[in-house]
């Protein structure tokens, strides 16, 4: 039962990281004075739709080779966690 | 708060609400909802092990202690925890697993009586509803206190007064919305979603925080050796800035309070009962250890780094940093303002008190443009729901099973007790709201409240040890062990007193005959008298009642039980190799900030 939370997870990193991505290359560079200079929002951004993917892709990989080994009963090996 | 703030709080919340929606189809029993039909994978529960516990007290009172104390703060994470996380993953876990119960009262009522289990039931409620009142609370003064919704009452017209209130509603209706539709498995789920925002919100604080005082070496020569060790100067209470010694650190805070908080309480432990199968439930909190070691540079740092700043700092227009502008704070700490008066509050010295808990939510507005402070906004409620989410499923599964079922409807259908689950859940939440405007109305009545807890909590890890791993222990021992353990950490609070407070809730209400350098030492000794006469009283009074049947502690008692066995994993995930790995690492982390 349950849900796989990769999924979910995943994809509200990937959200969140678009949207960072996206208002931190369109934003004016002096609202990063306060940051040091570093336009933190692109960065991030970039990092959390990087791990957004990772953990989108883990959970898409591992419902793969459940149906897999729903269709193969004789091999019930699943890809674990 | 700009419009993308908003949009990636509304995301967050839209996600919250949809694991509750989506689970909502599959509780289908009880056990569904209440134990999250164990079904979880092992790194999940792991780091729902370790944010149930990440709620407000931990984020914001953390960060505030790094300021007081600097990175001595990190005991309660390098000595109060990991030790006692891989203690309970290693040897309590196969009987609080194995044994099938389905709560820690449970387990209490299987090892020893009915009575020892409805003293812990009914004081475990109690305690969580408040504590999930006081979460409420923090949330809802947070808001208040950094402005969030001004903006928005403004335009709608709203007297900004309803905001404390408003901001309770809605912290109550989402965790009520997503705990009443999936249960224990939504909290587990959203507890994982808020671990990784918490990360995602704080990773780049410490990053930027730290470049801009130039690194650790930096903040060694700003802020001094008594702030950047954490051991240094512990040989005696008044060479250290926590005011305590060494042994009563690491037998107060190491031993005694955080194997009873760890190792006893439900409100952890229940996320390993949800995992899969005892292996998984085995690793759960070595798993939460993991990520429990490193966090204190997430949650501590970031104080530090608060009053190493320059104490006026450039503030841009469109941030709200709360700082007194006359006198000047302590780096960017502001002093703590009577708000009914609006002059600074002093101590009984006549100096002025910094407001700490704002160390954390200052270092948000301070370092972060729109966006990135949406972020670390949301990580930071985030924190305090998932608290308080932890505390809720705790209480329904506690009322249901080891209350209602027990003592007041035994023989229903599981429909009903699911039905009571549910309705458990609303009933929780409303007393919460009560307790968290009573936590606001009557300071003090909190702080007695906390305190009688910590007394009824202190001697709990002695019961637990002696259960498991003494099969003479006995059901009147284990409960009169408990009253003793109790009443003598009241005695001990009642005769000493920290230096400079005043009598009363602080201790000394008997009489004074000790005065203990501060007021963390007083806690630390009065958890270690607690649990040595609960200790003592439990075996004496075991001894001389009736041994238990050898038979019926099967699977209870460590000499009774046959070893878990292990599941094939390879050799860096098995339990073992886990505990070894984090507690190398602790040990690494304690040289490093020696």
């Amino acid at each position: 039962m349950g849900i796989d939370i990769r999924l979910p997870l995943g994809i509200l990193f990937l959200l969140v990281g678009s949207i960072l991505v996206v208002y931190g290359a369109a934003s004016d560079p002096t609202l990063y004075r306060q940051s040091l200079g570093i336009n933190v929002n692109l960065y991030w951004g970039v990092v959390l739709l990087i791990f957004g993917a990772l953990m989108f892709m883990l959970s898409r990989r591992s419902a793969r080779a459940a149906a897999r080994a729903e269709n193969a009963p004789q091999s019930p090996r699943s890809s674990g966690h | 708060m700009t419009g993308i703030d908003w949009l990636i709080l509304g995301l967050y919340f839209a996600f919250v609400l949809g694991i509750g929606v989506a689970l909502k189809g599959s509780m289908k029993t009880s056990a569904d909802f209440f134990l999250a039909g164990r079904a979880i994978p092992a790194w999940v529960c792991g780091l729902a092990f370790m944010s149930a516990n990440l709620g407000a007290q931990e984020v914001i009172g953390m960060g505030a202690s790094g300021a007081k104390y600097g990175i001595a703060t990190s005991h309660f994470y390098w000595i109060g925890a990991i030790p006692a996380m891989v203690f309970v993953g290693i040897f309590m876990m196969p009987f609080y697993y194995g044994s099938r119960a389905r709560s820690v009262p449970e387990y209490l009522r299987l090892r020893f009586d009915e009575k020892t289990r409805g003293l812990n039931a009914i004081s475990f409620a109690i305690m969580t509803i408040f504590s999930s009142g006081i979460s409420m609370y923090a949330i809802a003064k947070l808001i208040q206190t950094l402005h969030v919704f001004d903006g928005v009452f403004q335009r709608l017209g709203l007297n900004s007064s309803w905001i404390f209130d408003f901001a309770i509603l809605i912290s109550a209706i989402v965790v009520l919305v997503y705990t009443f539709l999936g249960g224990l498995s939504s909290a587990i789920y959203n507890e994982v979603l808020q671990f990784f925002l918490i990360v995602a919100g704080f990773l780049p604080l410490s990053y930027l925080g730290l470049k801009n005082v130039g690194g650790w070496s930096g903040l060694k020569a700003t802020l001094g050796p008594s702030y950047t060790h954490s051991w240094a100067g512990l040989s005696r209470a008044n060479t250290n800035r926590l005011g305590v010694e060494w042994f009563g650190l690491v037998m107060g805070l190491g031993f005694v309070l955080s194997f009873g908080y760890w190792c006893t309480d439900f409100l952890v432990v229940q996320r390993a009962m949800a995992a899969k199968s005892m292996s998984a439930a085995r690793r759960t909190p070595l798993i939460g250890a993991f990520p429990k070691m490193l966090f204190p540079f997430l949650v501590i740092l970031p104080g530090l780094i608060a009053i190493a700043l320059p104490t006026q700092p450039a503030v841009p227009p469109h941030a709200r940093v709360v700082v007194s502008a006359e006198p000047p704070g302590k780096g960017i700490i502001p002093l703590k303002v009577d708000a009914s008066s609006g002059q600074p509050m002093l101590d009984k010295d006549g100096k002025p008190q910094f407001d700490y808990d704002l160390a954390v939510p200052n270092m948000l507005l301070h370092y972060f443009p729109p966006g990135m402070l949406g972020l670390g906004l949301t990580a930071l409620l985030a924190s305090f729901m998932s608290g308080m989410a932890g505390n809720v499923t705790a209480f329904n599964t506690v009322w249901t099973y080891d209350i209602y079922q027990s003592y007041i409807r035994p023989g229903a259908t599981d429909a009903h007790y699911l039905w009571m689950g549910r309705t458990a859940t609303v009933f929780g939440i409303a007393f919460s709201i009560g307790a968290a405007y009573m936590a606001n109305r009557f300071n003090n009545i909190m702080d007695m409240l906390q305190l009688v807890f910590a007394f009824v909590n202190a001697p709990l890890f002695a019961t637990f040890l002696l259960g498991m791993f003494w099969k003479r222990t006995t059901g009147h021992g284990a409960f009169t062990g408990l009253l003793a353990g109790t009443a003598a950490a009241a005695i001990h609070h009642g005769l000493t007193l920290p230096a400079g407070a005043v009598v009363g809730i602080k201790g000394g209400w008997l009489a004074i005959t000790h005065t203990y350098p501060s007021e963390m030492a007083q806690n630390f000794w009065t958890a270690i008298y607690a649990w040595s006469t609960c200790f003592v009283v439990t075996i004496i009074v075991s001894l001389m009642t009736r041994a238990p049947e050898e038979s019926k502690l099967v699977g209870l008692v460590y000499s009774l039980t046959p070893k878990p066995e292990e599941e094939p994993l390879a050799w860096y995930g098995r339990p073992a190799s886990l505990a070894i790995m984090v507690l190398a690492g602790t040990v690494l982390l304690n040289i490093i900030f020696w």
